[in-house]
């Protein structure tokens, strides 16, 4: 398990624009003119003040810009984003600074500008090298487009980039992803990691109601997961390792932000919608536009507030996404009591199953766990 | 009181022909009371009626008629369940009446239950008369429906009154028409007395109200009463007709007359449908004919959802037994639903009308097994066993032989669909007796059928196969000597026995196959393979396999996302905790359910 330390904090910045919402996507982003846009910088830096000056306690160990596409955003949108952030919160000297682009909004321009302002890991929605393939997503890119990205980034030096990858896809084959995975591996040294996601069919998209009418030609259930198993061995191959469900990195560069949520750490959100986590309570910023630009600093509503075993259930549930596992030490130093004790029952059943591997201090999914994460998580909520 | 002035009637139709809007409008265009009635003041009984709260909702309506000969003409409205698995029910309300108004719509002209329902009157020797309803509909035929009924029933019909029930029209000629076509009754006041019971409710005041046709002599209060059948002996409390929501005492009920007596009779059990009520110190030399115990012919498991809703089921159950007296229920164990209840019903539609009233009515999610018939089993030691429940079924080798019950069905169908539903009846092991064209492309088929073939999915595939034009009716015809053989279901290996049911040997592969391909479709993938078979006597005739489980899992799971996803998690596990566990397999309820309903066409 990656040492967390709980007195470090993690800030989530979230932009619900972008050029066209793709047909998977269930996040909370659309088009908008130019005037929301810069109405909306202006109430999210306001808000940036405010946790800066009144909530955040603790200096902050990453910064996360997602999406959204705030690449869609001019670059001096972002540094005053940016420009807030170091203003009025602490960052760490080595924090991890990410911002999310889509390869068809990116320019040399807006890089340097990312750069300049302290940005220093750029995560990259590829989804697919194949133009048939992107198109079925309704993606607004090529991969050329993808590939003049890359360059562009390079020669602003950033050397920590992510892409996003897609398997499961309407008329993916395993050969066609696996051209994707290796395409990728091979393109450039400054990919460090690599997530790729399993579709997930979401209710309220397109694709969901595709997928009611029977017009999404979904790989089955076996072609799926001979997917799954191939991008864990095709990136290994390449150096990168797997550390989480659908994360995989080169060593040393697992995103430190997402593995805070993960672990425990705390966070704080700006923006539309966005949450956060801290003090053992999760808050949600409002969904609706107007009400936030009126007012961007009012109260998130509180969504939860965790007692001692709902902190435990998440430890377990969040914790068993990587695949170090959870930290039986860990678990003990926390709260004070013994994960056997607590769960001793419903690990020993895993075990027993072969879902759950028990090696040294870590309890962690079996490869077959992996596949059946839910069924194992279920357990423990 | 004047026996010419009354007149005893019900409506008989086939469903949906108006036979119920027809009632209101004959209530409404009547009055309440008579005129002298009403100088006596009843209003204040009524009064008191109204603040203890009584309501009726009766089988029976008593109004007032001032008719164009300037007398004043009590009717007797009384009401028949219009369906088949009351027929019993039926016939001891048509034999209260002396007449009967056979509604028939203009437009559809004569039906499976139209003939059903005529026939009982006319065997009850009711003088029926025809009244041809919603002839303001743009495809009214009344000229047509007349010559049907004139050739198929064989009754007068030219004159018979055009009405709209829904609309008011022509509903003078009906009143009249009860008054001039239906005879008044009989009976002598003095002889002994003898009342026919044709209904009785249960009220938490009154005790048991018995609802009663005087055919002989005379109750009142203080007469010391005795059901014949069943022997129970009390003392009128009350006596009285009813109002339209309302009982209305009076001092006595003499010959002819129609209405209910009470007597502090505790359950509906004493008072059965069909038994004859006389005085206890002076009877009658026989009970009035026709008196049958009522035994339920349709069987099923009834379970709660939630078992710690055991009690809250059976306490309901006991609630609707009390004005239900047809209801039959008993503890039953289940290795996979647990506790529960062995209930017998009249028939299908009393079973669903009982299942609705524990969920609406009791706030109950149940879950039920597949209706049973009661089959004979014939033992070799020469004892004869009713069984209602298939997990009680003997060992084979103690088994000379089975009996089903057989009904008589009768279709009604338009000529394009005979085809399919003979296919159908077929199918369901339909003996042909004869198809008769009761008009131009319209045929009556009468079938015999074995009640357990239709008392699954029948009337859908029926309705399925003729567009929704096909009628139905049966009356059961008694048991016949079958092969039949029970079929188990195991699922990983483990008998389900709220699965296994009795079917003909024939029908038993189709059956056991439809069956395990709708529970793969149920059941939900597990760690492991979970094999579904369908076996006859330890012999497997069909098998699905539900494959194990390889992929559930969340791709995604962020800051944003993490509130979102363990509700969907939580949903999950909450989803599984309804589950009814068998071995090692989880089963959704639905699985039970579904198997109720095998579709033909899939």
């Amino acid at each position: 398990m990656m040492t967390t330390d709980l007195t470090k904090s993690e800030l989530y910045i979230h932009i619900p624009f972008c050029v066209k919402k793709c047909l998977y996507c269930d996040f909370l982003s659309f088009p908008a003119d130019e005037k929301t846009k810069e109405r909306y910088i202006e109430a999210l830096c306001d808000e940036l003040m405010y946790i800066g000056c009144e909530r955040a306690e603790n200096p902050l160990r990453s910064v996360f810009i997602g999406g959204g596409t705030p690449s869609v955003l001019s670059a001096e949108h972002i540094v005053r984003v940016m420009d807030t952030v170091k203003e009025r919160f602490t960052l760490e000297e080595d924090a991890e600074i990410t911002i999310e682009c889509n390869p068809g909004t990116l320019e040399e321009e807006k890089l340097k500008a990312y750069k300049e302002c302290g940005i220093n890991r750029l995560s990259l929605g590829l989804q697919s090298s194949h133009e048939k393939e992107l198109k079925t997503l309704g993606r607004i890119h090529t991969y050329e487009d993808f590939v003049s990205c890359i360059r562009m980034a390079e020669n602003a030096d950033f050397d920590n980039i992510n892409v996003d990858l897609m398997s499961g896809l309407p008329g993916q084959t395993a050969s066609s992803f696996e051209e994707t995975l290796r395409k990728v591996c091979t393109l450039s040294d400054c990919i460090k990691h690599i997530s790729a996601y399993s579709l997930i069919v979401e209710e309220e998209t397109p694709f969901g109601q595709m997928y009611e009418d029977g017009q999404l030609n979904l790989p089955d259930e076996d072609e799926d997961r001979e997917m799954y198993h191939m991008t864990t061995r095709i990136l290994s191959e390449y150096g990168f390792e797997r550390y989480e469900i659908s994360n995989y990195a080169r060593p040393g560069f697992e995103c430190r932000h997402n593995i805070g949520y993960w672990t425990g750490v705390d966070y704080y959100a700006a923006g539309l919608d966005a949450a956060s986590f801290y003090g053992h309570c999760r808050y949600s910023n409002t969904p609706d536009m107007e009400e936030y630009l009126k007012d961007p600093i009012s109260a998130p509503s509180l969504i939860e507030k965790l007692d001692q075993s709902g902190l435990m259930s998440e430890y377990m549930i969040l914790g068993l996404r990587l695949t170090s596992g959870v930290s039986v030490s860990g678990f003990e130093k926390r709260f004070k009591t013994g994960i056997f004790d607590v769960y001793g029952k419903e690990i020993d059943r895993f075990i027993q199953d072969g879902l759950l591997d028990h090696a040294g201090d870590n309890i962690k999914l079996s490869e077959k766990g992996l596949d059946l994460a839910n069924f194992v998580m279920r357990a423990f909520i | 009181m004047d026996k010419s002035l009354i007149r005893n009637f019900c409506i008989v139709a086939h469903i949906d022909h108006g036979k119920s809007t027809l009632a209101d409008r004959i209530i409404e265009k009547t009055g309440l009371l008579t005129a002298r009635e009403m100088q006596e003041q009843v209003l204040d009984n009524m009064e008191l009626e109204r603040e203890r709260g009584i309501t009726i909702k009766s089988q029976a309506v008593r109004t007032v008629y001032k008719a164009n000969d300037g007398k004043e003409y009590i009717f007797n409205l009384i009401d028949t369940p219009g369906h088949v698995d009351f027929n019993y029910e039926v016939s001891r309300s048509l034999a209260a009446c002396d007449g009967a108004i056979l509604v028939v719509d203009a437009a559809q002209g004569v039906e499976a239950q139209t003939l059903a329902n005529v026939y009982l009157a006319l065997d009850h020797n009711l003088d029926v008369f025809p009244v041809i309803n919603k002839i303001d509909l743009p495809s009214a035929e009344p000229q047509r429906v007349k010559d049907e009924i004139e050739d198929v029933i064989g009754i007068e019909a030219q004159d018979a009154p055009l009405i709209s029930a829904k609309n008011g029209i022509g509903i003078e000629d009906v009143l009249e028409a009860v008054v001039n076509k239906i005879p008044a009754p009989k009976g002598d006041d003095n002889a002994p007395l003898s009342a026919l019971i044709f209904d009785s409710i249960y009220d938490s005041y009154k005790g048991v109200i018995v609802f009663v046709r005087v055919m002989d002599g005379t109750v009142k209060k203080g007469t010391r009463i005795k059901m014949m059948a069943t022997g129970a002996c009390e003392e009128v409390v009350e006596v009285g007709y009813f109002g339209a929501g309302r009982f209305i005492p009076c001092d006595e009920l003499t010959a002819g007359m129609v209405g209910y007596i009470t007597a502090s009779i505790k359950t509906l059990s004493e008072t059965e449908v069909g038994d004859t009520v006389t005085e206890a110190d002076n009877p009658c030399a026989a009970p009035l004919p026709g008196y049958k115990k009522v035994q339920p012919v349709v069987y099923c498991g009834v379970y709660p959802a939630d078992s710690a809703k055991y009690e809250d089921l059976k306490e309901a159950l006991e609630k609707l037994q009390l004005n239900d007296a047809s209801l039959f229920f008993e503890p039953e164990t289940s290795l996979a639903l647990g506790f529960g209840f062995r209930c017998g019903f009249l028939g299908l539609l009393h079973l669903d009308i009982i299942q609705e009233r524990l969920e609406r009515e009791y706030d109950l999610d149940l879950v039920t097994t597949a209706p049973s018939v009661v089959y004979k089993v014939h033992k070799t030691d020469g004892t004869v066993i009713d069984l209602t429940n298939p997990s009680n079924l003997p060992d084979p080798s103690e088994i000379e032989f089975m009996e089903e019950p057989i009904v008589n069905a009768e279709i009604m169908v338009t000529k394009d669909f005979v085809g399919s539903i003979m296919e159908l009846c077929q199918q369901r092991r339909g003996r042909y007796v004869s198809m008769e064209y009761i008009e131009a492309g319209r045929a009556l088929l009468k079938y015999e059928l074995p009640l357990n073939e239709i008392i699954y999915d029948f009337f859908d595939a029926l309705k399925s196969r003729s567009r929704g034009y096909a009628s139905f009716d049966y009356d059961l015809k008694g048991y016949e000597k079958s092969s039949l053989v029970k079929l188990d279901i195991l699922i990983n290996k483990e008998q389900v026995d709220a699965l296994s049911f009795i079917v003909h040997s024939e029908s038993a592969y189709e059956r056991g196959r439809r069956m395990c391909e709708k529970l793969k479709d149920e059941i939900p993938r597990h760690l492991f393979e979970i094999p579904i078979q369908a076996c006859v006597g330890g012999r497997v005739i069909a098998r699905e396999t539900v494959r194990a489980m390889r992929k559930d899992v969340l791709a995604k799971c962020y800051g944003g996302d993490i509130t979102r996803k363990k509700k969907l998690l939580e949903k999950q596990k909450e989803g599984k905790k309804r589950m009814r566990q068998v071995g090692s397999v989880e089963i959704p309820q639905s699985a039970f359910m579904s198997v109720l309903k095998l579709d033909d066409d899939n």
